[in-house]
Parts: C-alpha cells; structure tokens; sequence
C-alpha cells in the first residue's frame, strides 16, 4: 500500500515514478487486466450455450483449465524470481503485483472451470488446495498492506540485533546487580535470567503473550518487597528493580517486533507449502482426466 | 667522539630499510636508526596475519629487498632475514630528536642523549608521528605511559586513562574487564560528548560506568601528574584523585614541525627557540596534506637532507622501496639512474603521435600547459602518474554534457569547442591551447555541463580529481587560475544569455569565495542586501518562517544561485538560505551585477523568469499555509530529516518506504548475489522519519570522503555517476574510517555457492543472499589466502537492469533518488492535487 497522501498523480517527476507499492504498481495495471480477464471469463460462461451444463469437460471448461493451470505454474514462479538475482529490466515488483492480481483472478477462473460441480474427489481436492492458497495469500496481503508501519514504528530505529544486543547488556547488569541479593530474591532475579524471554512455540510468538514471563514475575516480586522501604539510593535492590523494569520493556519491544515478523511471514508457511500439494493434486486431476477421456 | 656515518637514515620503513640494504649492498658506511626495537613499526603494529598488498602492479620492484603480497608475518621475517644477509648497520631504540649542522657534517642526536655524525641524512620517517604528549607537569617518579600492550598485566591499581578517543576507551575498557584485577580505572574527557570514538564503543563505556566499573570524568583536562595523585581540572574546579599509572591515548601529530626544524638555524624570540624562516626543510604550502619540497633526486630545500616514502608523498609500499633503493644510487654519485616509475609514463605517452622521450613529453606538458608551469620535474612525474595524456582528433568528442566526471583536463597541445547550448550544437565557444576545462566537475562534482569536442588535433591532459588537487595545493599560482577560471565560466553558463567573460570582468573582480559550515545560513529571511550567491560546492536549503516555524521552500544544488529576488524586486531578504553540507559560495556584488543587467537586457529577462519561478513557490506555500499546514509541516520536516542525514550531498541514495517494507531482505541478497555474494547495504539499520528510513547504503557523496585518503587511489567516479573502488585496493581501511555514513566494510570475497536450482530442489550450499561467515570459513578453498578489501555499493554499474536492491523489492518499497528530483516543492503540489 502507498502512503495515505500518495493520490494518483500523472505526470510524476523523474525518480519518482518507482515509488509506488506492488498493489498501484504502475496505476493498477495488473488489477485492471485481471479484472478484466475475469470479467471476460464471466461473460462468457453466461453467454456459452454448453450442453447439458458448465463443466471442466466441455471446450469452454478445458479452455479456462489451461489458463488456470497455466497460471498456477506461472504464480509458483514467482519463488524463483525472487530468489534469482539475474540481470535484466525486471522489477519484482511487478511481478508481485502481477502474482496478486492474476491469483485472485484465479478465483473466478478456476471456479468457472469446475461448473460449480464438486464432489469427494482429486478434482475437486485440486480446487480445494487451490482456494486455501488464495485464501492465504489475501491474508498475506492484508499483513503486507498493514504491518510494515507497526514495525517500522515498533522498532524506533533499532535493528534487531541492536535490541537483543542491549538485552544481553542489561542481563550482564542484572547479573552482577544481583550479587548481593538475599537467596530468595537472587533465585527471582536468576530465574530471570535463565528464561528463554521468546520460547513457548508459534502460538506464543504470535500473540506476543507470555503469561509464564520470570522477567515480570521477578520485577513484581522485587516490587512487593521494595515498596515499603524508603528510597535511600543505595540499596541493591532498587538498582535490580529499575534493570528488571528495563528488561521489560525492551522485551515488549522485541516480542512486539518477533511478533510482527512472524504474522508478516506465519502465512508463507500455508501458502507455500499447500502450492506444492496443489500442483500435485493438478498433476493426478490434469492425468486423470487424460486417462478418463 | 660520535660515530660518523657517510649515511644516515631515519626510519626504518619499507623505504629506509631499502635505502639501508642498496647503501649496504654498495659498501657504503651507513646506519639505520629505529626508534622501537623492531624493524618497519608501522608494518609490524599491523594486526596478526593481516595480508599486505603489492600495488601498484605495473610498477617494478627495484630493490635489495624482497617484497611481494602476503601475510604481515612473512613480510616482516623476510626483511629481518635479508637485513642480517646484507649486513645492515640497524640501531635500535634510537629515535632522532633533532637534526642539526649542513651538507658533509649533520649531528642527529637521539632522545637517549646519543649523537650519530653523517656527510647526508635520509628521512623516511613516514607520516604516522608520535603520540602526543600530556601538557601538564609530570612530576618525578610518576608513570605516563602512551601504550597500552596488555591489560591483563596491571592489578590493584589506580589507573587515569587521559583521552576517550577509540584507543583510550578500548584501554579502559580492556583494564576494566576483569573485576578480579581489582583496578581503579577512570576516563578523562575534555567535553562532555565522545565525539571520535566509534559507537559501540561509547556504549560499551557507558554500560561500564552504569555498572561501576569505571569512573568518567567528562569536561575534565588534567592539570599536574604527581607519584600516586593526579590533579584534574573539572567544570565544578580543582579535584585529587588516587592514581598509580597514567595511559595517555590523545592522539598523534604529524611529524612536520620536527622535519621543519631539520637543519634549521634557531633565534631567540621572546624566550623561545624559532626556527630562523628559510633554513630547515621547506614544505610546499602551509596546508595539513602538503609535503616537503624535493629536488628530482628527493633532496629536500637543505642540502644533504633527502626525504622519501609516505612524507615525500609516495604512501604504497612499493614507490617506498624503489625510492630508498634511489635515494642511495643518487647519493652515491649516479646520475643516469631513471626512476622505476619510467615504464608507467612510457606507457602512458606511447599513443601520443610524434617520437618523445619521457623526459620530452613532461617538458612539453609543463612548458605548454600554464597551471603546470610551477612544477618541478620530480612533481611533474608524480602529477603525470595520477593523470593521462590524450590524444584527440579534430571532430571527436572529448565528453558529453551530463557525463559525470571529476576530472580536470588541460589543452597542452590545439584547441577544444565547447557546446553551450543543449539544443543547438552549432553554437559553440573555443578554449585555446594551455588553457584548462572540465573544471566544474572537479570543483562541484556534478555532471557535466557541456559536451566538448577537439576542434582540431589537440592532446590534452585529463587530471583525475586527487591530481587536480595535489596540483593546487602544490602550487598556489595553479590555485587562483583554476579558480578565476571556475568561477568565471560557471557564471557564463549559469546565467548564459549571450554574456562573454568580457562582460563579467567587473564582477568578477569584486567576487569573493566564501567557505559555509553545514547549517550556517549565507542569506536570512528580513535582512538587508542585494548580493548574489552561487553555490559553487556543496548545496543549500531555502527556508521560509511560516507562521513561527521554518518551512523547507527548495533545495539547490551546487551550480545554482540566490539572492536575485532583492536585486531586481528590492525590499528585504524573504527567505533563509542554509548550507545543507560543507559548501562553498562566490559572493557577487550586486551593484556590479546590476551593472551588467543593465548592459544586457537578456540575462535581466532570465533572471527575471528565475525569480517569477521562486515567487510563485513562495506564493504556494503563503496560501497554503492555512489549508493544509500539516502536509506543508510533513514535508517540511522530512525534507530537513533528509537533509540531516546527509542526503544533501549525495548525488543517489537508497531510500525505503516503512510503510511498504515487509522486512523479508530481499534487497541485502539481491545485493550479494550481485556482487560476488557480499551485501553492500545494511536495510534495517540507520535513521527513520516518518517512515522513510535511509538505511546503511553508499549516497554517492559528491564529494566522497571515502577518496581523500586512498592510497594506491583505488576509488573513482564511475561512468554512472557511482563511486566505487577497484581491484587495486590494499585492504588498508582509510576510506571506511573516513566515510561519515558507515557504508564500507572491510571483507574477503566468499567461496562460489552452489546454484539456486541445486539449493531449491537439494538443499546444496547457503541458499540466496550473503553466506554465514561459519559456510564461507567452511567451504574456504584450502591453502588459498583471500584478502580483506574494501567493498561499497557500485549501484551496481555494468549489471543490465540497475540496482538489484531496487529491482528486487517484492513491494515497491526501495527506491533511489537524487535529492533534488526528491527535495522539490512540486511534489507537495502534486500531493495536494
């Protein structure tokens, strides 16, 4: 997604005209011919005659099954563009605005082709495969529109080894912070410090939420012991309660950051996957239907 | 009695070790004198298995001894072996204090007290200098030592670390490691800032003085060292604090004032010893990066000093050998000796028509080219090593007009047309022989702005960027010429109009050129004044104070001017011009200006039409003020953001849009897959501002810092406007101390991966983008030593397509600008429509 102020604007000053996100590449060039490509497709499944009804077997089917089929392996290539640094005037860009625009036509495409006749088979397994791929990659869509500000404001100019280099730093000072301490409240500060602050699995990492934090857990404790004391400046205790404080927040900040991360990549790890099931799944359809000619 | 020597040499350098050896190998007397008690010092402080290089390798290596590129190890053991082999006269731990006395009869007297006779000396003391040393009285039995060896050494002390430099913090650092040393250990910081150090080495510091490891004492200088106590002055007075051992890490100074003072006869001049002006050893001009003044056989203006290596000039390892090995034969009464460099100027002049000797062609050159004339024949090899002669024939194209190109080229022979206008080029204007062009490039470091072709056979001289300005510091009457020259036609071009040179004589006379920090404004909004300013280096911000705050109005670059609004319309001053870098304006008067407008109705009409093109933003932004101040308030301050992050100097800079930036990298392995598999860039690092982030990336700087110190001069100007280093790098590390962005780094090329299909399909090799340094090291071809170069971003010139970085973001969200096409208020019309 563009920038808010960022209106379509002809007529743009040189060095300007890249900058603008994979969903206007190019003032929607790939929306307006997938739309288009998808309107056609529509009328024409209207105004075919087909007997006795739509389905894949009829020319009309076969046509859209090769474009659809065509498209899949052409979308799947995107991996290897991506990957693949050759020369030459292609921007990745495009492609990615192409990859979006020409996947969600593939909605009304493949659907088209299945003349809405479904059943427990190969076929319909391949259509099934095919709208859990679209399905995640809208939301990858959404993710790519959305997030990218929240990280950009979560990390405030920190790169991530930056955060988990100032974390290391504080546990350093906690640990010798510590030092002094009663057995109990080393125990908190040491528990602490042995917690993995990220582990837990995906479900953890994607919602930020660590209920089991020792870091929160230590900090609370030290507060209830501190609190009815006077602040005298020098007690150990009080340096261990402003480097727990400190933990925390910078542990907010890169779980927030871990976090954004994952939910801007959680979905790579459906759509991706589910593709290679799906260009299986088309391999048995597109053969069988051969064989069952 | 003192020992006598027919040589001396001082240093004992890859130059003075060669000079050594050749006044050996001759049976000369001779003696070596080395301040340490190990040969080359600055090679030996070199880091462990650091691999030295052998540039340049075109230049033969004509010496008693052997160098070729390896590791620092095996270069320092050969030449301790072939010293022994020729039985070379070294004295260690004797460092030259003072020289005194004339030709035949030189006493060197050593800071031990020693004194060595000697009929001549060789200076080949480099350029690193000695550290200073503290100012404050010592008083006796206290330790002040400059260098700190081993940290682990010291316990249950009370250390002062004076001067929080790198050095003087990593020391700290260093003895405040291990608490079970027990040491007391502070900092002493003249200011309040750490202004020298690197980054993370100032948070390391503060992360030692947040735990209690050390104490910092900030605006603090030390005002008596005494056994046990030292004495500091702080901004709240006088303190004593306990203190065993004294580390002073402030720096070094050149060694200039003692080279000066070689030779020189001394007067008493209000109680201090001054060098008597015109004895000692001259320098060519009181310049920071000027070197002594040599004669053809490197005798200084002191006959029977002789000055060679880094302080004659010549940094690389090789020239120094040669030189040493030179230096001696000179000595020695051989005359006919051609220097080594001879076969480069060979090659150079061998396209040239008309059969010449090397010897020729540099009289021929110097006689004919004016700013030349003031070189001395030694000088002129030098200047012709960093240049090329051309030879142009009548009709061909020299350069063309928005070429990028730093170069300066000079008409030794024929004459040039340059074509002025970019849409007619029928209309030309001759530059005759001996006479200069190209200069706008070398001074602004923009492109260029006319083409210009041969308008007969002509050679002509091109003078890379470093020449040019070597030459000027060289020699002053060069200086001015190119100056005048400079400044005159960039006003002919700027205003064109029909005007000739004759017609600016008067203002040309009464133009100044006035240097402008970063920040500081050259006109502000409500003053007085009717003078015109151009920008000649650097850029500027115009600002307006709308409604209490400053509002960015437009950025110039070099090559444009302000101030005409006054001129023509009067009133006061309605906008603040600010320097956006280190810039350099020409000060024209306006009543001479006035006067020439008055002459010329044309350039009155052009600077009228500049002017109605500055009203009508100023009039945008008044009316606007109110309907969309917060739009004009974002663009105001991402516009000044940029600015701050040096954008003003760049000529092409990455920028990424956080709004669309995914974070998946794809940009750093584009970057290493283009180029032998290590990234240029760093995305996530470096500053944010309202989601445009300028990420760790070379700008392009129009005048790169990277360049200013490059040894074997392995940084150029490519033909995309790039700056990049080529093959010929050593591996030495100045330009990535000196770029203020951070963007070079130091590393060795990778092993080959295998291919992405491989990778896809079987999981061969690290897969795209740059391999983890545990692969590299893995996969390292055995018995194979890389070194470590240094590496930029090339914009990845001679790749089809352009910048991978940019081709490869899946979102759109990397893109490179040049400031001014970014820094335009049009783009706030545009916005708003």
């Amino acid at each position: 997604m563009a920038t808010a102020t960022k209106r379509a604007t002809p007529g743009r000053v040189k060095g300007e005209t890249l900058h603008d996100g994979f969903l206007r590449h190019r003032n929607f060039r790939w929306m307006k011919i997938a739309t288009l490509l998808s309107l056609i497709a529509i009328a024409g499944y209207f105004l075919i005659d087909v007997q006795p009804r739509h389905n894949g077997g009829s020319w009309y089917g076969y046509g859209l099954g090769t474009i659809g089929a065509l498209l899949i392996l052409w979308l799947t290539l995107l991996g290897l563009r991506k990957r693949s640094m050759t020369r030459g005037r292609w921007s990745l860009k495009a492609w990615t605005s192409a990859h979006v625009y020409l996947g969600l036509s593939l909605i009304v495409i493949g659907t088209l082709h299945t003349g809405f006749q479904f059943g427990w088979n190969v076929h319909t397994l391949a259509y099934a495969l095919m709208m859990i791929v679209i399905l995640s990659g809208l939301y990858g869509i959404f993710a790519y529109a959305t997030l990218p500000v929240a990280l950009s404001n979560n990390r405030e100019e920190m790169t991530q080894p930056q955060m988990l280099d100032a974390l290391r730093s504080i546990d350093r000072q906690l640990h010798d912070a510590g030092q002094p301490l009663e057995h109990h409240l080393a125990a908190l500060v040491q528990s602490s410090l042995d917690q993995d602050p990220f582990g837990g699995g995906l479900i953890r990492r994607l919602s930020g939420r660590y209920p089991n934090c020792a870091t929160r857990a230590a900090q609370a404790a030290i507060r209830r012991e501190t609190a009815y004391k006077p602040n005298l400046g020098e007690d150990p205790l009080e340096k261990v309660d402003a480097l727990l404080v400190r933990k925390e927040a910078i542990l907010a900040r890169v779980r927030r950051h871990l976090k954004l991360k994952a939910m801007l990549e959680v979905w790579l790890y459906v759509h991706v996957p589910i593709t290679f099931a799906l260009i299986a799944a088309l391999s048995a359809h597109i053969v069988s239907v051969f064989f069952y000619w | 009695m003192a020992e006598s020597y027919r040589i001396a040499i001082v240093g004992s350098g890859p130059a003075g070790l060669s000079a050594a050896a050749r006044a050996a190998q001759l049976g000369i007397s001779h003696v070596l004198l080395e301040k340490t008690d190990h040969l080359s010092d600055t090679i030996y402080k070199y880091q462990k298995g650091k691999h030295v290089m052998a540039t340049p390798s075109q230049l033969v290596l004509r010496s008693d001894m052997d160098f070729e590129a390896g590791k620092r190890e095996k270069i320092l053991g050969t030449w301790d072996d072939q010293t022994a082999g020729h039985k070379v006269n070294v004295k260690y731990n004797a460092e030259a204090k003072a020289i005194a006395g004339q030709a035949g009869d030189f006493t060197i007297t050593t800071t031990k007290g020693e004194t060595i006779r000697a009929e001549t000396v060789v200076m080949a003391i480099g350029t690193q200098g000695n550290p200073n040393l503290v100012r404050c009285p010592v008083g006796e039995g206290a330790t002040v030592q400059y260098q700190l060896d081993d940290p682990g050494e010291y316990i249950d002390e009370h250390i002062t670390v004076i001067g929080a430099g790198d050095a003087g913090i990593e020391n700290a650092l260093g003895l405040a490691a291990d608490p079970e040393q027990r040491n007391t250990v502070t900092i002493v910081n003249r200011s309040a800032e750490f202004s020298t150090a690197k980054d993370a080495n100032i948070k390391a510091l503060l992360a030692a003085e947040a735990i209690g490891r050390m104490q910092i004492l900030r605006e603090t200088t030390s005002s008596a060292i005494d056994k046990g106590m030292i004495t500091f002055d702080t901004r709240d007075g006088e303190v004593k604090v306990r203190c065993d051992r004294v580390i002073a890490r402030m720096g070094s100074a050149p060694p200039r004032g003692f080279v000066e003072s070689c030779g020189a006869s001394f007067e008493d001049k209000d109680g201090k010893k001054v060098r008597v002006a015109g004895t000692g050893i001259e320098f060519s001009s009181a310049d920071r990066v000027s070197y002594p003044v040599l004669s053809p056989t490197f005798e200084t203006t002191t006959p029977g000093i002789f000055v060679i290596g880094a302080l004659a000039g010549y940094p690389l390892i090789k020239h120094c050998m040669n030189q040493g090995h030179d230096v001696v034969e000179f000595i020695n009464g051989n005359t006919t000796l051609k220097p080594a460099d001879e076969p480069i100027l060979v090659g150079k002049f061998k396209d040239l028509p008309g059969k010449k000797s090397v010897d020729e062609w540099l009289e021929f050159l110097r006689t004919n080219i004016t700013i030349l004339d003031a070189l001395s024949p030694l000088q002129m090899r030098e200047f012709m090593l960093d240049s090329e002669a051309r030879f142009y024939r009548k009709g061909e194209t020299i350069f063309e007009r928005n070429a990028p190109g730093s170069s300066l080229f000079a008409i030794a022979s024929g004459s040039v047309l340059v074509q002025v206008s970019p849409a007619d080029p029928g209309i030309t204007v001759p530059i005759g022989s001996g006479l200069i062009f190209g200069e706008v490039g070398l001074i602004s470091g923009r492109r260029r702005g006319a083409t210009i072709i041969a308008a007969e056979d002509s050679v002509c001289v091109e003078i890379s960027r470093t020449a040019a300005l070597r030459l000027q510091s060289q020699v002053p009457a060069a200086k001015a010429a190119i100056t005048r020259i400079s400044t005159e036609r960039q006003l002919l071009q700027m205003f064109g109009s029909g005007l000739t040179s004759a017609d600016l004589g008067g203002v040309l006379d009464g133009a100044t050129i006035i240097p402008v920090s970063a920040g500081k404004p050259v006109i502000t909004e409500g003053e007085e004044g009717d003078d015109i300013y151009v920008i000649r280096s650097g850029s500027m911000v115009v600002e307006k104070t709308v409604g209490g705050k400053p509002v960015f109005l437009s950025y110039l670059p070099a090559g444009s001017y302000v101030g005409e609004m006054t001129l023509i319309a009067g009133g006061r001053r309605t906008a603040t011009v600010r320097a956006a870098v280190k810039s350099e304006v020409i000060k024209l008067s306006g009543a001479a200006m006035r006067a020439v407008m008055e002459q010329k109705p044309a350039l009155l009409e052009k600077v009228r039409r500049d002017m109605a093109g500055r009203q009508d933003v100023n009039a945008f932004i008044e009316a606007k003020k109110d309907s969309f101040s917060g739009v004009v308030d974002m663009y105001s301050s991402v516009a000044t953001f940029l600015v701050d992050q040096g954008v003003g100097e760049a000529t092409d800079v990455l920028l990424i849009d956080e709004n669309l930036c995914v974070g998946c990298d794809n940009c750093e392995k584009a970057c290493a897959d283009s180029h032998d598999g290590l990234s240029r860039l760093d995305r996530e690092a470096g500053k944010t501002y309202a989601h445009l982030h300028v990420p760790t990336s070379c700008r392009h700087c129009e005048h790169p810092h990277c360049m200013a110190d490059c040894p074997p001069n392995a940084i150029h100007r490519g033909p995309d406007g790039e700056v990049f280093i080529d093959d010929t790098c050593i591996g030495c590390g100045n330009c990535q101390r000196n770029c203020p962005y951070g963007v070079i780094r130091m590393d060795s090329v990778p092993p080959k991966k295998p291919g992405l299909l491989s990778w896809l399909f079987f999981g061969a090799g690290p897969g795209p983008g740059e391999p983890s340094k545990k692969w590299s090291y893995a996969h390292a071809e055995p018995g194979v030593e890389k070194p470590k170069k240094a590496i930029k971003c090339d914009m990845c010139s001679g790749i089809e397509g352009g910048p991978a970085c940019v081709r490869a973001c899946p979102t759109g969200a990397a893109i490179r600008v040049a400031p001014e096409d970014f820094l335009s208020v049009s783009r706030l019309e545009r916005e708003e429509s």
